[in-house]
């Protein structure tokens, strides 16, 4: 078959990043072309400012070198412009007279700066701020000239003064408004960052509106409305860029204020895509790289014609490259009535943090002087994380809290250079930030590669991801809203789970194949992930891959950690007869069992018992008509009761019975991360309730619901999800919020952060106010359990999986040959 | 020289999976990859003893239970910068038998 032909139009960031995704999922799919504007190959524009302040050389930030596009048989035309698109024959022309035909076309032509039109404009010595030639220009203006005026006291406009400053010019900066950034900060921020710049040299021109530019051959002042003026030899017009939309609009394609696309980056010819500064999406534009790079991953899914990806519009945080400034911004930062905001200030060390609250979540995050908790605002407020629970200490930083409710990402905070980061590896926080900035790393397998932090198990990789996104600025090559399974995949947990079911991936060998898996068969962390999320959404047709289970789950007992096993039979809600008792006992004698003790969840467990021996074990126990307690699995564990109305005085209900039911209904079941139930007879709570994943308390009128609690290192009180009147209801509405759990939640995801993470308000909306949801969602469940409820014991102990329980032996193979 | 002796048949391990093997006093783990070849280390974890044989198997490497070590099938060196290594065995399939070169034991022993 012959290839198709893709050309794109715009040699940049975007544009060659959607490339390098695609050849990643399709690498001989097209017959690629590459047209740039630019005479030079792919190189990283955000490090334009360290190469203007002389931290860098032009051949260090080039990310693409000619050899690249050699060696992935891309077609490449620098310096050649294209000036049409002729959508009918399929077409483009350039300047130097080229045509090209196409069968798929990617815009990515970036954007312009804007030039005010004043008087003048068009002078040499004027000149914006964008690319290798312009910082060229303004480099070989140091050399020879003084005075500098940048007009413009936002991002690019304050980096552009101060790498002028550091060549030695004397530099001013002009702006509008009262204060600087006024898009990145608020006053009080604004301030303090003036304040450190004057320090260093620069000179400011507040509330200064621009008239004309003066000179004949080349710039020698600017004039201000105000009639006054000011010598310079150069300027630098930083005031804001312009998506480049002219081509396509030439070319019909419906443009706005950029070029409008669709959440597969399509513009309104399907054949061709938009990606970069020249898109608009949702009717938002962007001017930040990690936006553009989730836009490039969306594209390349698509034009690998894989299509489940979809753009949804990003939150954008910025930091200021000047060395020595630490700043930081993200989302709506300026409150709007109703918010409240959360302030730190401390003059004295020159730090100044605010954050503007709305509903208990983060909407935006300013801070100045300090800024080692900004990755970690930034995912709170992009995930939408409730803060009722920590919002007291959240401005002294993520170090305050425990991380059992959390999981490893956030602990990064402001840990000190000694701090270990990566255990595996054993590097620490002053290793990775150092090899960062001396070598110039831009992407986590970078990092991987020199410092081998989060290389391993990858646990510690949302530490090392805020340490380069704190380190390098937005520019760093991860996309904000997602995160990876593991190293083997880009893809994040919830896309898998979407391809699982959109593509109908029945088996881990063709999830591999159609996902573009990195490693043959996966790794440690991926495999037990995959193999829950193809048992969660195939219950009939999936069989299990015990290979891709931890031991405890593989043997059906806890590894101890001196090689034996425990065994916990199951007690349906803690009930058991003398003849249990007995069966138990037996069996502790016989196979010398050393040690017996009570669980914490109320069941008794077998201490010391040998793999070898656990088949007969549980063949005993089985025969006294004990299942597995699940005691060692991501699965439903135990519901644990109190007496209830029975025996108790206080009592309201049946708890110990409705427990047996609930254990009866939910026992079997795999589950993201463990699970534990709780029924308590009375609002005294005598079976602690309200530090389970899902807690009963029983009240004279009928049941109170409660969700999300964790006893473990971090204890989490439950939050209340309803009240029910019959015990129906509490099995209906129990089953269908497990089932929400096990469809949503990522795999080693515990309840209590799954409800922080997608809210109280969304778990309720889906289990009580959705009546017919619920409905469908518990009928979801009692299907997966007519499949999930097989003891694995009883199996086990007539003859199944025998090889995981016999070891070979040599002495028994001589004395057979 | 070696001394090659039939241990277990190929099918009787789970693909990327391993067995236990008892040799005498020396516990051997068998593992076999995703493309049916055959390794053969102690069943001892270099780092705190943890039981190879009960690890994930993947690529040509496994990663022990207790900590998530992770070790080369082949070579029995640890990865990573951790330091350590693990006795390994020669190993053979023939007709979907699998032999062990016991003449390698007496040196692990
Ligand atoms: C000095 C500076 C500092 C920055 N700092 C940061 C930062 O710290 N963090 C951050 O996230 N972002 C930063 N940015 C922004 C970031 O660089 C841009 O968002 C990103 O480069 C945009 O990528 P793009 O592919 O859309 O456009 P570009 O990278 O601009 O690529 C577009 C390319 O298309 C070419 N082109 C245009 N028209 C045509 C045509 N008709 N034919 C052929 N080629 C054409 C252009 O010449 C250009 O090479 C900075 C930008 C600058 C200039
Ligand atoms: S929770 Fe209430 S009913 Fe249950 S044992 Fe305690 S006091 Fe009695
Ligand atoms: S509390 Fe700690 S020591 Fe005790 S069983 Fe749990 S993990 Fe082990
Ligand atoms: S014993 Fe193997 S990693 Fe600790």
């Amino acid at each position: 078959m012959k290839k198709q032909k893709l050309i794109l139009i715009g040699n940049g960031m975007a544009g060659v990043r959607t490339l390098e995704e695609l050849l990643k999922l399709e690498a001989d799919l097209y017959d690629i072309s590459v047209f740039g504007a630019e005479p030079h190959p792919n190189y990283n524009r955000i490090m334009l400012s360290p190469v203007l302040a002389g931290e860098k050389q032009v051949e260090e930030i080039v990310l693409n070198s000619r050899e690249w596009y050699a060696e992935n048989h891309i077609t490449l035309h620098t310096g050649d412009p294209v000036t049409a698109i002729d959508r009918k024959a399929r077409q483009i022309t350039t300047a130097s007279g080229m045509s090209a035909s196409y069968d798929r076309l990617l815009l990515a032509t970036g954007s312009n700066p804007f030039i005010i039109p004043v008087p003048g404009h068009d002078l040499p010595g004027v000149v914006g701020f964008r690319d290798i030639q312009d910082v060229e220009t303004m480099l070989a203006s140091a050399r020879q000239y003084k005075k500098a005026v940048v007009i413009g006291g936002g991002l690019l406009g304050l980096e552009a003064a101060n790498g002028l400053k550091k060549n030695g010019m004397d530099v001013t900066v002009v702006h509008l408004m009262d204060m600087l950034m006024e898009r990145q900060l608020d006053k009080p921020a604004a301030t303090l960052l003036k304040a450190s710049l004057e320090e260093g040299g620069l000179k400011f021109l507040m509330e200064a509106q621009t008239e004309a530019i003066l000179g004949d051959q080349r710039v020698t002042g600017v004039r201000f409305k105000d009639g006054t003026e000011i010598d310079t030899d150069l300027v630098v017009m930083a005031v804001g860029i312009r998506p480049n939309m002219a081509l396509a609009d030439a070319a019909g394609l419906h443009c706005e204020r950029g070029i409008v696309v669709n959440d597969t980056l399509q513009t309104f010819d399907p054949r061709i895509y938009a990606v970069g500064e020249c898109v608009q999406h949702r009717n938002n534009t962007y001017g930040l790289v990690a936006p553009l790079f989730e836009q490039a991953k969306v594209c390349a899914n698509h034009l690998a014609q894989l299509g489940y990806g979809r753009y949804q519009g990003s939150v954008t945080s910025t930091k200021l490259k000047v060395t020595g400034i630490d700043l930081f911004s993200a989302g709506e930062f300026n409150e709007a009535e109703g918010d409240e905001t959360l302030v730190l200030q401390d003059p004295a060390q020159g730090v100044y943090k605010k954050l503007v609250i709305r509903d208990n979540r983060i909407k935006g995050a300013v801070m100045y002087g300090d800024t080692m908790d900004g990755s970690w605002y930034f995912q709170l407020l992009r995930e939408a994380t409730d803060i009722s629970s920590f919002r007291n200490t959240i401005l002294f930083g993520q170090h305050d809290l425990g991380d059992a409710g959390h999981g490893e990402e956030t602990r990064v905070g402001m840990l000190s250079d000694e701090a270990e980061i990566c255990g595996c590896n054993g590097v620490c926080k002053g290793e990775i930030v150092n090899a960062i900035t001396s070598q110039g790393l831009f992407t986590l397998d970078e990092v991987r590669a020199h410092t081998k932090a989060s290389a391993s198990c990858g646990s510690c990789t949302g530490m090392v991801e805020a340490l380069l996104a704190s380190t390098v600025g937005e520019g760093y090559a991860a996309t904000p809203s997602k995160k990876a399974v593991c190293g083997c995949t880009s893809y994040s947990h919830d896309e898998v789970r979407k391809a699982i079911s959109e593509l109908g991936l029945k088996s881990m060998p063709e999830l591999f194949d159609k996902l573009d898996w990195g490693t043959p068969d996966g790794c440690p962390s991926c495999r037990p992930a995959l193999n829950y999320y193809l048992l969660a959404a195939w219950p009939a047709e999936y069989r299990d891959d015990a290979q891709s289970r931890f031991i405890n789950e593989r043997a059906h007992g806890n590894i101890q950690k001196d090689g034996s096993y425990s065994v916990v039979p199951r007690m349906f809600g803690g009930l058991c007869s003398a003849d249990d008792l007995r069966a138990i006992a037996d069996v502790a004698d016989k196979f010398e069992v050393p040690e017996i003790k009570v669980t914490g969840g109320q069941r008794i467990d077998l201490f010391g018992v040998k793999k070898e021996q656990l088949p007969a074990v549980w063949k005993d126990l089985s025969e006294a008509g004990f299942v597995s307690g699940h005691a060692y699995g991501k699965a439903l564990r135990t519901v644990k009761t109190c007496v209830g109305k029975n025996w108790c005085r206080f009592g309201t209900q049946d708890s110990t019975g409705l427990g047996v039911k609930l254990e009866e209904l939910t026992w079997g079941s795999w589950m993201p991360h463990k699970f534990k139930l709780a029924v308590s007879g009375c609002p005294r709570n005598c079976a602690e309730a309200t530090i389970k994943d899902l807690g009963v308390v029983c009240v004279d009128s009928g049941y109170e619901l409660h969700i999300g609690g964790n006893g473990g290192i971090k204890v989490r009180v439950t939050d209340l999800l309803c009240k029910v009147e019959s015990e129906q209801e509490v099995l209906e509405y129990t089953g269908a919020f497990i089932q929400c759990y096990r469809e949503e939640a990522r795999y080693l995801e515990r309840t209590a952060p799954w409800v922080e993470r997608v809210s109280l308000n969304y778990v309720k909306q889906r289990v009580v106010e959705d009546k017919v949801g619920r409905k469908a969602l518990y009928e979801r469940f009692k299907l997966s359990q007519q499949y999930a409820q097989v003891d694995p014991w009883k199996a086990r102990a007539e003859g199944a999986e025998t090889h995981e329980f016999t070891p070979l032996s040599i002495d028994r193979m001589r004395a057979a040959s | 020289m070696n001394d090659w002796i039939p241990v277990t048949k190929l099918e009787e391990i789970p693909r990327l999976g391993a067995r236990k093997l008892q040799a005498g006093e020396l516990d051997i783990a068998l593992f076999r990859t995703g493309s049916d070849e055959v390794f053969a280390l102690r069943d001892r974890c270099p780092h705190r003893g943890g039981p190879l044989s009960q690890g994930i198997v993947h690529g040509e490497a496994v990663t022990c239970p207790l900590h998530n070590w992770k070790i080369d099938l082949q070579s029995g060196e640890v990865q990573g910068p951790d330091q350590g290594c693990v006795h390994s065995f020669a190993v053979r399939i023939e007709e979907g038998v699998v032999y062990l070169d016991i003449a390698s034991l007496e040196s692990a022993a």
